[in-house]
């Protein structure tokens, strides 16, 4: 279940989108995020390929600068103690010939082979896709109001949508699995708190467009910031790293201050920007932290039954599929519970067949079979009408109960590119009100109305 | 694949887009028109306003009702034109010789032409590119979408507006607003003087007393679920927010008339040169690019403030598409290039040829009074009260005049302080 109107809202949407090697955690202080993370990395090279998600390999560059060596090579003892495969430092001539958009000051990097690249928003549409189509069923704007235990038993679920029994209650709500937990009565003291990131988005014409994934070194007062060209083709540069208070679980705002500090470290790290009217987003999302870092992932006595996922932070993404399997083992273990593959157990989910990028010899077999694909809505990113229709099928089929602009966007691209969707959007908008059978100022976006009513609707008041 | 031979292709039918290719159609090129959405008319579709065709038809009309002018001059010449068609790619052969590759509901089509006319407009500045900071909640909408929402879908987007930028657009969506019962309460306009037309400030806000912030910029949007309010500074000579001067306007709907930029992004991919001050292409007096063959003309050439500007440069940019087919090509000329003077920004085209009549397009830099506007080398001099940059600068100059500087290495446009 999920309070949002889709899946993926949450931190999953707004990160760096990083599948991490394994060779930034200390095995010693986290041995589960050092172990989790390096299975993750394996993991999402199968789920990429069963579920046809955007993902790429191109492995990342840790940048050190004058007086940072010493601090970037600590990683290469840190990759051989979590038996990180290729992990080795790389000097400047074979440097700038691995990335020629890297910065003329960089002295070396910790190069990492295994890294990669996913798109996390589709990434979390697709696994959930094949879940539905495996027989889960997704309760979306399902807002949790009370964990249910009696006998120290969990019984289930008290939601926006009704009561749901359970036996067993996985609780991975990320920034508010503190809140769930607390419900559940565990880890009374335990607490997530939001860290801010902020970003840059470019558009995909643009010159400079990193082959690897870049970053500078983390020092004791930054974290390090990326520079990377996304599954979609944008450079992306973030994020900063700015500690909230805990209750400012929606406060993903972005600041002036924090966006100057991006431009300022990212003009080290690369040869040379993009002139700032490229870019075509800035935004900020959260990551959940919880104290000391340490993930608590826990299946519990009492109450019987509630399992924690809480307090991912990173490398969470990149370790989700192991997490998954870890959580599996637990309740099998913890709770003897015997479980069995299923018979008809479907690993595939296909991705929506998409205009761009196609040879147009294609595109004209796709428009023959279906004239929506010669329909193009979203000119930036070449989306067709057949795209946002079958998005909207899509988000039927697994259950979303209100279909959002955003939703559509997510899964289409539609809106993602140079105009940010003042071209799109009320096209996109028309189509969901046609097909949804809603008005079209009843047509959602984010979680509120595209309009107030009907044009003459204040006069009328 | 189909494949389709054509003398002239037009990309975009908008006001340009339909004069060039009634225009070329006159002319007897083998022309079509490509228009992505399913419907002609572009922009002025959505302009329920008046101030349409006051130069062109020399009547006062709405932009509805300019753009059915146009068609129907366009059904009596019989022009061939494509709908929900979208240029997928331009490939460049030859200097006669172009493709478009288009997706249509048909299927792909390859179509060959010897020269283009590019028409495919502007579009607007988005809340990313002007350094807004802040939340991005539900409420935020460019000032043409809102547009396009109340007066083609008849839906209203909200109730308490801001508006940003004092453009014609932003003043005239201002007016709209107020004019459907919600409370516009500011247009926030970054620059000392208004955007806009002086009649658009005066009939859009005055006449509905609606607040213009002037050296102000809108810093921040905040709001979680929807827009609850924006935060405004006070911007120093340089066009800072001063922090000290910052305050809150509560408001459920943000509009961004923030400028637009013409839409390029399909020739540049086959190496378009463009102007930084006009971010359009740089041209010759036939509006033809650095590209052979290529013509731009209307927003996609240079912001226009009216429609019948825009009609114009279709016209010519059909005119120089005959004449570049005659010729094999625009003949090799001594172009003389068009210089910048004192106070203007820019000027297109960027360069003439003195052999035919020339109509100039400029914006001044910054607003002056008692002027005299000035191209010295043919000694041509213009009165004016009141230059500013809301209104562009037009100037006609015949081929008799030009005759007169025929020596002259360049042509020259400022305005000088008058005595």
């Amino acid at each position: 279940m999920e309070k949002e109107p889709d899946v993926g809202w949450g931190c999953s949407k707004a990160n760096t989108a990083i599948i991490h090697p394994g060779h930034e955690e200390e095995p010693d202080v986290h041995p589960l995020r050092a172990r989790l993370c390096k299975e993750g990395n394996t993991l999402w090279r199968q789920w990429a390929r069963e579920l046809d998600i955007p993902v790429k390999w191109p492995g990342e560059l840790m940048v050190f600068f004058d007086g940072e060596e010493k601090t970037a090579k600590k990683y290469i003892k840190l990759a051989k103690l979590n038996k990180i495969p290729g992990v080795r430092v790389v000097y400047r001539d074979e440097l700038l010939q691995m990335d020629s958009s890297i910065g003329p000051s960089a002295l070396g990097a910790i190069y990492a082979p295994t890294a990669g690249m996913i798109s996390p928003f589709e990434a979390v549409i697709a696994v959930v896709e094949n879940a539905v189509d495996n027989g889960v069923r997704l309760l979306t704007e399902a807002n949790v109001r009370e964990v249910k235990v009696v006998d120290k038993r969990v019984r289930g679920v008290e939601t926006t949508r009704g009561f749901i029994e359970a036996d067993i209650i996985i609780n991975a709500a990320g920034l508010y699995s503190d809140k769930v937990s607390r419900m559940a009565g565990v880890n009374s003291g335990f607490t997530v708190r939001p860290r801010r990131g902020e970003y840059f988005l470019f558009d995909e014409n643009v010159k400079v467009k990193p082959k690897k994934i870049l970053h500078t070194t983390p020092t004791p007062i930054t974290k390090g910031v990326y520079a990377i060209t996304t599954v979609h083709g944008n450079l992306m540069i973030g994020p900063t790293a700015e500690d909230l208070p805990i209750d400012a679980k929606d406060e993903s705002s972005t600041s002036e201050k924090g966006l100057e500090y991006l431009w300022k470290e990212s003009e080290k790290l690369l040869k040379e920007l993009p002139p700032r009217t490229k870019v075509i987003r800035t935004f900020a999302g959260l990551r959940p932290e919880p104290p000391e870092g340490h993930w608590r992932i826990e299946a519990h006595d009492d109450p019987w039954g509630f399992v924690n996922a809480a307090g991912i932070r990173s490398p969470g993404f990149a370790s989700a599929p192991a997490i998954a399997y870890y959580v599996l083992n637990l309740i099998k273990d913890k709770y003897s519970v015997n479980l069995a593959k299923k018979k008809r157990w479907n690993p595939y989910r296909s991705d929506i067949v998409r205009v761009k990028g196609r040879p147009l010899q294609e595109v004209d077999e796709l428009i023959r079979k279906n004239p929506e694909y010669g329909e193009i809505v979203c000119c930036c990113k070449t989306v067709s009408k057949a795209e946002v229709v079958k998005a909207i099928e899509r988000m039927k089929k697994i259950g979303v109960k209100t279909v959002t602009i955003d939703g559509i966007k997510f899964r289409t691209r539609a809106g993602l590119g140079m105009c940010q969707g003042s071209f799109c959007r009320w096209r996109v908008a028309l189509l969901i009100s046609q097909y949804v059978g809603v008005s079209l100022h009843e047509v959602v976006v984010k979680n509120d109305t595209y309009g107030i009513g009907e044009v003459k609707v204040l006069l009328n008041q | 694949m189909l494949e389709l031979n054509y003398d002239g292709i037009v990309i975009g039918a908008g006001p340009a887009g339909i004069a060039a290719a009634i225009r070329a159609k006159e002319l007897g090129l083998k022309v079509v028109l490509i228009e992505n959405r399913d419907l002609l008319g572009g922009i002025p579709l959505q302009c329920v306003h008046p101030g349409f065709g006051l130069h062109y038809f020399r009547e006062d009309l709405t932009g509805t009702e300019f753009i059915y002018r146009l068609f129907d001059k366009m059904d009596k010449v019989g022009v061939e034109y494509l709908l929900k068609s979208h240029v997928h790619s331009i490939e460049f052969i030859a200097h006669n010789e172009k493709i478009v590759n288009v997706i249509t509901p048909k299927g792909v089509l390859s179509l060959k032409a010897k020269t283009l006319i590019y028409t495919a407009g502007a579009r607007e500045r988005h809340m990313f590119e002007i350094n807004i900071a802040g939340d991005r909640p539900a409420g935020i909408y460019t000032a043409g979408e809102a547009q396009i929402l109340m007066d083609m879908y008849g839906i209203i987007p909200g109730k308490e507006i801001v508006i940003v930028g004092s453009g014609d657009i932003g003043l005239i969506m201002a007016r709209r607003f107020a004019l459907e019962g919600a409370k516009v309460k500011a247009v926030i306009e970054l620059m000392y003087y208004p955007g806009g037309l002086i009649r658009n400030v005066v009939q859009c806000l005055q006449d509905y007393n609606i607040p213009l912030y002037l050296s102000h910029a809108v810093t921040r949007v905040v709001g979680k679920k929807r827009v609850e309010k924006v935060v405004v500074a006070k911007v120093d000579e340089k066009l800072r927010p001063i922090k000290e001067t910052e305050f809150e306007i509560p408001c459920d709907t943000v509009v961004l008339a923030a400028g637009l930029i013409p839409n390029l992004d399909m020739l540049e991919k086959i190496g378009l040169l463009a102007d930084p001050y006009t971010r359009g292409p740089i041209v010759n007096e036939f509006l033809e690019t650095n590209i052979p063959g290529v013509f731009v003309a209307g927003n996609a050439l240079v912001i226009n403030d009216l429609v019948d500007y825009v009609v114009e440069q279709g016209e010519l940019a059909a005119e120089g598409a005959r004449y570049f087919l005659e010729n094999d090509g625009i003949p090799t000329m001594d172009w003389k290039p068009v210089v910048k003077g004192r106070n203007i920004r820019f000027v297109v085209p960027h360069y003439v040829s003195g052999r035919r009549d020339v109509t100039f397009y400029a914006r001044v830099q910054y607003p002056e009074k008692n002027v005299i506007v000035t191209i010295p080398e043919v000694g041509w001099r213009m009165k004016m009260f009141n230059v500013r940059p809301a209104e562009m600068v037009r100037v006609k100059l015949s081929k008799r005049l030009l005759d007169g500087a025929s020596s002259a290495e360049k042509i020259s446009i400022e305005v000088a302080p008058s005595e």
